[in-house]
This record gives C-alpha cells, sequence and structure tokens, in this order.
C-alpha cells in the first residue's frame, strides 16, 4: 500500500488532481458570485434594488437558490429519450471546465502548457453546442427543438469569424501557446492594434454564449425558455452553472487574447507590484461586468439581423483584417520569425 | 504501459463506436456515435506526437460538419423501419467497400507506399509550425488548387439551392439609411383657418 502511494506515478496523478481542484473550486464560487453580481448589477441599471434580503448584500441567494434548486423534484418528460436528456447538461456543465486546463493565471501557473492552447480552447468552445442540440432534440417538444436549432447555426455561424480573430492575434504573437501570446503582449495589448477585432471578438462572445442581444435560442418571448424548457432540479442547476461557466471561460480567453492576461498596463511600479493572477482576475472582471451591462442596454436581435451580421458583416471584415494584419507585419518586418527546421 | 493502455482505450472505442454508427436504430445515435469515432481518433493523433491534426479533428469534424449532420438528421423526418428493409441489399456493397479499404490500408502499411518513410520524425519543433512550412511552401500550390476545389463546390452548392422568389420584401438595411426626408416627405403651407385644399394634398401625395 505505502509502495503504491510513494510510486511517482500516483504522486504525479495525485498532484494533478490538488491543481484541478484548486483551479475547479474558486470556478464554482465563482459562477454562484457571477449570478448573483448579474441580477444586482442589472438590478442598479435598473434603478431596481435586486436580491439584498439574503445575508449582507445578498451575498447568500446563490447558496438559498442552489438549496432550492436540490430540493427540486428532477422531471423526466414521458416522450424523452432519457439518455441523451440526462448526458447532455452533463456534458455542458463538464465542456465548460475542461477548457480551465489550458488557462494560463501567471507566468508557468498553468495546468496543461501545450503547444496547441489557443486551438484546445476553441474546439472545446466549438463542442457547447452539442449539450445544446442534444437537450433540444430529447426533450421532444417544440419549443425545446426551435431553441435548439437556433442555437447551433448561431454558435456554428459565429465560430467562423471567432476563428479568424483569433487568427489574426496568432499572426501577431507567432505562437499557439496561451502563455507565449500573452507574454508576446508585454509592449502593448493585442487590444489596442486590433481594436476592430477586439469588438468583433467580443460580440462574437456574446453570441457563442448565447448571451443577450443574441441569446434568442432561450427567447422568453417566443419558445418560454428555449432549449432547457423540460429540465427542472438539478439538471437545469447544470445548464445554469455551464452558461455562466462558459461566460467566465470566454471572458478570460478575451482577456488571454487582447488584453495581455496577466501583465500589469504598464510595467511601472504601483501596478507591478500586484501579483499576475490578480491583474488577471480584475481584467475578467470587467469584460464580464460588460457582459452584464450589455445584456441591461441592448434589445434581442431578430434571428434574420443576428445571421445578416455574423455571415455578411463579421465575417467580410475579420477576413480583410487578416489580410491586411498579415501583409502590414510582412511589410514592416514584424512578422513573428518562426524557426521552420 | 500508460501509453499502451491509452491507445487500446482510444482504438477500441474508435472500434466500437464505429460499429455503433452503423448497426444503431436511430441515425441521431449512429451521429453521435460518430463524434466519439472522431474524439478517439483525436485521442489517437494526441498518443502520436501530432497534437495540431488532433485539434483541428475536433475543430473541424466535431465541431462543424458534425453538428450540421445532426442538425440535418434530427429535422429529417425519417421512417425507421424503410432504413432497416434496405440494410440486407446494401450490406454486400458496403462489405466491398470496406474491403477496399482494408486493402489499401495494408498495403500502405507494409507495401512501399510511404518511400519506406514511415518512421516518425523526432524534433523539437512543434509539429504546428513544421506542417505550416511544408504546406506553404513545398506544397504552396497543390494547397491553393485544394481550396479553389473547395470554392467552386461552395458556389456550386449555393447556385443549385439559391432562387430568386417573387412577392418577399427583404429588408434592405442600406436603403433604409440611404432614405432622406426630401424623398418621402413633403411639407405643404396651409393657411390658418382653412382646410388644405384636396388638390394640395394630392400633390404631395405624389
Amino acid at each position: 500500500m505505502m509502495d503504491f502511494l510513494t510510486h511517482a506515478w500516483t504522486r504525479e496523478l495525485g498532484w494533478i488532481l490538488l491543481q484541478i481542484l484548486v483551479v475547479i473550486g474558486p470556478l464554482l464560487i465563482a459562477v454562484a458570485y457571477l449570478t448573483l453580481a448579474e441580477r444586482r448589477v442589472i438590478g442598479f441599471m435598473q434603478l431596481r434594488r435586486g436580491p439584498n434580503v439574503v445575508g449582507p448584500f445578498g451575498m447568500f441567494q446563490p447558496f438559498a437558490d442552489a438549496l432550492k434548486l436540490m430540493a427540486k423534484e428532477t422531471i423526466l418528460p414521458a416522450g424523452a429519450n432519457k439518455v441523451v436528456f440526462l448526458f447532455a447538461p452533463m456534458l455542458t456543465f463538464i465542456l465548460s471546465l475542461v477548457a480551465w486546463a489550458v488557462i494560463p493565471f501567471d507566468e508557468g501557473l498553468v495546468i496543461a502548457d501545450i503547444n496547441v492552447g489557443i486551438l484546445y480552447l476553441f474546439a472545446v468552445s466549438s463542442l457547447g453546442v452539442y449539450g445544446v442540440i442534444m437537450a433540444g432534440w430529447a426533450s421532444n417538444s417544440k419549443y425545446a427543438f426551435l431553441g435548439a436549432l437556433r442555437s447551433a447555426a448561431q454558435m456554428v455561424s459565429y465560430e467562423v469569424s471567432m476563428g479568424l480573430v483569433i487568427i489574426t492575434v496568432l499572426l501577431c504573437a507567432g505562437s499557439l501557446n496561451l502563455s507565449e501570446i500573452v507574454e508576446a503582449q508585454r509592449g502593448m495589448w493585442f487590444a489596442l492594434p486590433l481594436l476592430p477585432m477586439f469588438v468583433v471578438f467580443f460580440i462574437s462572445t456574446l453570441a457563442e454564449t448565447n448571451r443577450a442581444p443574441f441569446d434568442l435560442p432561450e427567447g422568453e418571448s417566443e419558445l418560454v425558455a428555449g432549449y432547457f424548457v423540460e429540465y427542472s432540479s438539478m439538471s437545469f442547476a447544470l445548464f445554469f452553472l455551464g452558461e455562466y461557466a462558459n461566460m467566465i471561460l470566454m471572458s478570460s480567453m478575451t482577456v488571454i487574447l487582447f488584453l495581455g492576461g496577466w501583465l500589469p498596463p504598464f510595467d511601472i511600479w504601483p501596478l507591478n507590484i500586484i501579483p499576475g493572477p490578480l491583474w488577471f482576475i480584475l481584467k475578467i472582471i470587467l469584460v464580464l461586468f460588460v457582459f452584464l451591462w450589455v445584456r441591461a442596454t441592448t434589445p434581442r436581435y431578430r434571428y434574420d439581423q443576428l445571421m445578416r451580421l455574423g455571415w455578411k458583416i463579421f465575417l467580410p471584415f475579420s477576413l480583410i483584417y487578416v489580410v491586411l494584419t498579415a501583409g502590414y507585419l510582412l511589410a514592416s518586418g514584424n512578422l513573428p520569425a518562426v524557426a521552420l527546421g | 504501459m500508460i501509453e499502451a493502455l491509452f491507445f487500446y482505450l482510444f482504438a477500441g472505442v474508435t472500434l466500437a463506436s464505429g460499429v455503433m454508427v452503423v448497426i444503431s436504430r436511430n441515425p441521431v445515435y449512429s451521429v453521435l456515435f460518430l463524434i466519439l469515432a472522431f474524439f478517439n481518433a483525436a485521442g489517437l493523433f494526441i498518443l502520436v506526437g501530432a497534437e495540431f491534426l488532433a485539434m483541428l479533428l475536433v475543430v473541424v469534424y466535431v465541431g462543424a460538419v458534425a453538428v450540421l449532420f445532426l442538425f440535418v438528421v434530427m429535422m429529417l423526418d425519417i421512417n425507421f423501419a424503410e432504413m432497416r428493409a434496405g440494410f440486407q441489399k446494401y450490406l454486400p456493397l458496403g462489405l466491398i467497400v470496406g474491403g477496399i479499404l482494408v486493402f489499401e490500408l495494408v498495403l500502405a502499411m507494409y507495401g512501399d507506399a510511404f518511400g519506406g518513410k514511415t518512421t516518425p520524425i523526432t524534433s523539437e519543433i512543434a509539429n504546428t509550425t513544421r506542417l505550416g512550412g511544408v504546406l506553404y511552401t513545398k506544397y504552396a500550390f497543390l494547397f491553393q488548387v485544394a481550396g479553389l476545389i473547395l470554392l467552386v463546390a461552395m458556389i456550386g452548392a449555393i447556385s443549385l439551392t439559391l432562387r430568386k422568389r417573387v412577392g418577399v420584401r427583404r429588408q434592405v438595411i442600406a436603403d433604409q439609411n440611404a432614405r432622406r426626408p426630401a424623398d418621402v416627405l413633403d411639407v405643404i403651407k396651409v393657411p390658418s383657418g382653412k382646410a388644405p385644399s384636396p388638390v394640395d394634398l394630392g400633390k404631395a401625395e405624389e
């Protein structure tokens, strides 16, 4: 037994599990408080108070909500496809967590520092659509199915321009590794030279996470709640947690690609004594605030407008910008040198 | 030892889900098993150190192609019993195609198809860089041709399905933005205490 515990391989496995817990624990707490922050922030923007009764400033509200959801009955609709119906929320939740394996919180502070980090993030975020489409199909309900179809079309459309935006960043950084992308922004964050792409990327992340003004998949006024209309109790809670964890993930992706990750805005005295992870978290909070701000201020897009924006505006625009960026970098000799071996 | 374990796990699940794609009754299950097969193939790619190909497999096939596939299969109104009826008829054809593929794989593995260069290149340079270097320099022409073929296919698909429908009032945002008050409004002088004469109103409507 002792032999097993002291085995190098076992110790390594234990170390990895510990790292995963250290990331996921705070992440789940952050998700809980993001739901509270959303209701409070939107409340203040609409001159209301928001939930402020449970605990000081409503701090215990997320836990009260969680308790309520756990006490509810899990309903399996009679016509539903049971296996897929139960698998869909799990998939959504799992996918929102696995992406955090490659997020660097500071120099060297990352669970898996892989070469193709940004591609991994892109792949995992593009898989999110499966949870939605499986939920919609398995529910055997018209509302859920329509919501799922809308969501699938929307997420696939906006992924295209997101991919092109990522390519412009890669052209400037010269690497697919997330830590190296952040290091490449030491002189200047990519948000400044690539400002139009930053805006396109942020709007695409709104569409990718099904947030307002692109929340048609769950449009209350026509689809009741969209793809999760048949879900209740913890299966609903998993969708909810997954959606908010995805918001945080997309914010951290924006921060890594455009806002310099863990780097301070300027490398001067009062700013550079603040530790890197703190900068990273502060920037994520800033981007998340904009997520909530957008929700409180913009009306929902019509479906044809959504598709027009994705295919006819963002796609050509980001494509042209890729060519322009590559051309400029090549002409000015700033193209990152890559050894072809 | 662990790598061998993972190899058999990925390979086994790939094979099993491949079989399930063919034999499951529900076409939606077939697509879901196809996705599982793609995933495990990506796992196999990672085991041989081709992390770029693995990620591309997930992004392109699982993230985009399979989604549209699932989309179509879910929307179709399929009679499952009718689909099963054709199984016996198509079985010989499927076996022949499968047999040819196996034969080709064996040829590639044991024959001289790759010029004997089947040993992996061990190098410090990431395979993303290597692939890019080869693709955009040595094979740049073939790469462009492949792109051109895809473009032609895309244009073909669009022109096959595009039809001009009459009586549809489309929203043209450029036209809406280009509208000026002078185009649609006429300000007419109305003397106080007197209703505007029908002649003036008619003129305004023109």
